[in-house]
């Protein structure tokens, strides 16, 4: 049976009580805005592009502890990194939250880092939405896409 | 032999005394196990559970009378449209509709507004013409006259509520004007559960020759309608909030309406004579019943009607109005509880937030713990945005529920408080 503390770690609950960089960057030259339907959670992402480099990030918006804290956790884990980088992170986040971390035995979970504690959300299917909502907007912002990401 | 066994067996149909637990042992899902506890199943306002009848009913109409009715000249035709004939007769009585030719079987309320819309609705409004609707309704009682407007160059008018989620009726008369083609209405709202003051609003309407849809799927569970008493023009409601099954739901109509109204789908069943020049449509009810209709859902609703009618109406609404009134009280006791609609008229529903902690995450929370309510919009996105919040918990109430099931969400909501402490 799943437990309620995998999914609300207390990383995860002090993130969405206290998000980090919760904030339009000063220097933001794409953003984009995403949407979960189900819930209505919406959030904005901000990035100050440098080339390929993501010099500073944020976002604001409202939505549950999961989305907010995947949020939060999401600015600090990409913030320096390339678009590439980026990407690859998101996919290993993915496989996290899915419960498909294990299918590919090459995969190297340590660029994960603190993002782990959200392993929990694979035993909570209904609420994969909630995780990857940020990172989907993140994508999008980091495509320049202008259309608003929906999560359905 | 014992007095108790000359009772006869069907002694429920002259109304026992009320007692939850039998009423609990009609139910065969209520005695499933989530998460290691008892089902406490209050998300009745979505959809509400089945007793055993219903699903009897559905099995035996299968393996005793399936056949396609209106059609057949053989044995099987014949008992089942005699049977379909017969639940449409149920339903009438249950309403207190005039004539059983007023009832329309459609998939629910959806399609049952989107019908009027497209048939009444299309043959009645212009450019610059209006349907008046209120601030608490359903998506599927905005977005039917939305698409008209669209369509016609008409225009949606909104009448608001106050802070209790109440009806303002003043603001509501005012905006009845001369363009005003169409007033549709919640009978009871989904995510406040305030119910409105129906006959009063219909009169109003009516004193300006506007007739009057009513989206009546969160109150013909609850609480005893009558058509004719309200006066209501068209009243549309579904089968599985009221224990029947998914997939049927009806539309009454005063016959004069229907009558002059064109058809809605064209097909089987719905003419008298087609040629390739010319078709004459069928008589009501069968004008706007094209083709093969839900035969097992109808035989299901019937059996759901029986059911509720062998309770009592006034019983049901009693059981519900005392479980509303303590779950008031105790949800409203706790700290950080904010109840969202408090009309003083209200049915079943009980809406809330809690400071702090999102919906969704209470939701996942109290799922845990075998409870299961509605969190988000409840289809309901502009009352959501009229109380400035993005969605709520929402626990709405059967015959079959208890007080106990009420402390249950209690203890559940302190558990949430103790997760997000
Ligand atoms: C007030 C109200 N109107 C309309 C509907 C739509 O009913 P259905 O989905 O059965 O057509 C619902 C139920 O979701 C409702 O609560």
């Amino acid at each position: 049976m799943p437990e309620l503390r995998d999914l609300y770690q207390e990383v995860i609950l002090e993130h969405s009580k206290a998000p980090r960089n919760y904030k339009e960057p000063a220097g933001t030259n794409h953003k984009a805005e995403g949407y979960n339907p189900l819930c209505g959670d919406r959030f904005t992402v901000y990035l100050e592009m440098d080339g390929d480099a993501i010099r500073d990030i944020g976002f604001q918006g409202a939505g549950c502890a999961i989305s907010k804290a995947s949020a939060s956790m999401m600015t600090q884990s990409v913030k320096g990194k390339t678009k590439a980088e980026a990407h690859k992170i998101f996919e290993q986040f993915h496989r996290l939250v899915t419960g498909h971390s294990h299918e590919d035995g090459s995969e190297d979970q340590a660029e994960l880092g603190k993002l782990a504690v959200f392993s929990g959300v694979s035993e909570f299917p209904v609420r994969v939405k909630c995780a990857t909502l940020a990172w989907h907007t993140l994508e999008a912002a980091l495509e320049g896409q202008q259309e608003k990401v929906s999560t359905e | 032999m014992s007095a108790a066994a000359a009772v006869p067996i069907r002694a429920r149909a002259v109304q026992q005394p009320f007692d939850v637990e039998r009423i609990r042992g009609d139910f065969p899902i209520l005695h499933t196990r989530v998460h290691g506890h008892p089902l406490v199943y209050l998300d009745n306002a979505a959809t509400s559970q089945k007793p055993r009848s219903v699903i009897d009913a559905i099995v035996r109409y299968y393996e005793g009378e399936n056949a396609n009715i209106h059609r057949g000249v053989h044995y099987l035709s014949q008992v089942a449209t005699e049977e379909f004939e017969k639940a449409r007769e149920t339903v009438r009585g249950f309403v207190n509709a005039a004539q059983s030719s007023e009832i329309i079987f459609t998939r629910g309320t959806t399609e049952a507004i989107n019908l009027v819309a497209q048939t009444y609705g299309r043959a009645h409004l212009g450019a610059g013409d209006e349907v008046l609707i209120t601030a608490m309704e359903h998506h599927s009682n905005i977005v039917p006259w939305q698409m008209l407007c669209e369509g016609k160059g008409a225009k949606l008018r909104v009448a608001p509520i106050n802070d209790a989620g109440e009806l303002l009726l003043e603001e509501f008369d005012k905006l009845l004007g001369r363009r005003t083609k169409v007033v549709a209405v919640a009978h009871v709202s989904n995510a406040l559960g305030t119910i409105n003051p129906l006959k009063r609003m219909v009169a109003l309407a009516h004193a300006r020759g506007i007739p009057v849809v009513v989206d009546g799927a969160q109150a013909v569970p609850h609480l005893g309608v009558d058509v004719q008493d309200l006066d209501a023009d068209f009243y549309a409601f579904s089968g599985h909030k009221m224990y029947g099954p998914t997939g049927i739901g009806v539309l009454y109509g005063k016959h004069a309406l229907l009558d002059a109204m064109p058809p809605y789908q064209g097909g089987g069943d719905m003419i008298s004579s087609v040629t390739f020049e010319k078709t004459t449509y069928n008589k009501l009810p069968h004008k706007f019943e094209a083709g093969t209709p839900d035969m097992a859902g109808v035989a299901g609703l019937k059996a759901a009607i029986d059911y509720m009618n062998g309770i009592g109406i006034a019983k049901i609404a009693g059981h519900e109005h005392d479980l509303l009134e303590y779950a008031t009280e105790e949800l409203g006791a706790l700290p950080g509880v904010r109840l969202i609609g408090t009309a003083r008229e209200k049915a079943s529903v009980l809406s809330f937030v809690l400071d702090e902690v999102h919906p969704h995450d209470i939701g996942t929370i109290l799922d845990q713990q075998g409870i299961a309510v509605r969190t988000g919009h409840h289809c309901a996105q502009p009352v959501m945005e009229r109380f400035h919040i993005p969605a709520t918990v929402r626990a709405s109430f059967a015959v079959y529920n208890t007080k106990a099931e009420i402390d249950a969400l209690v203890r559940g909501i302190r558990k949430v408080r103790e997760v997000f402490a």
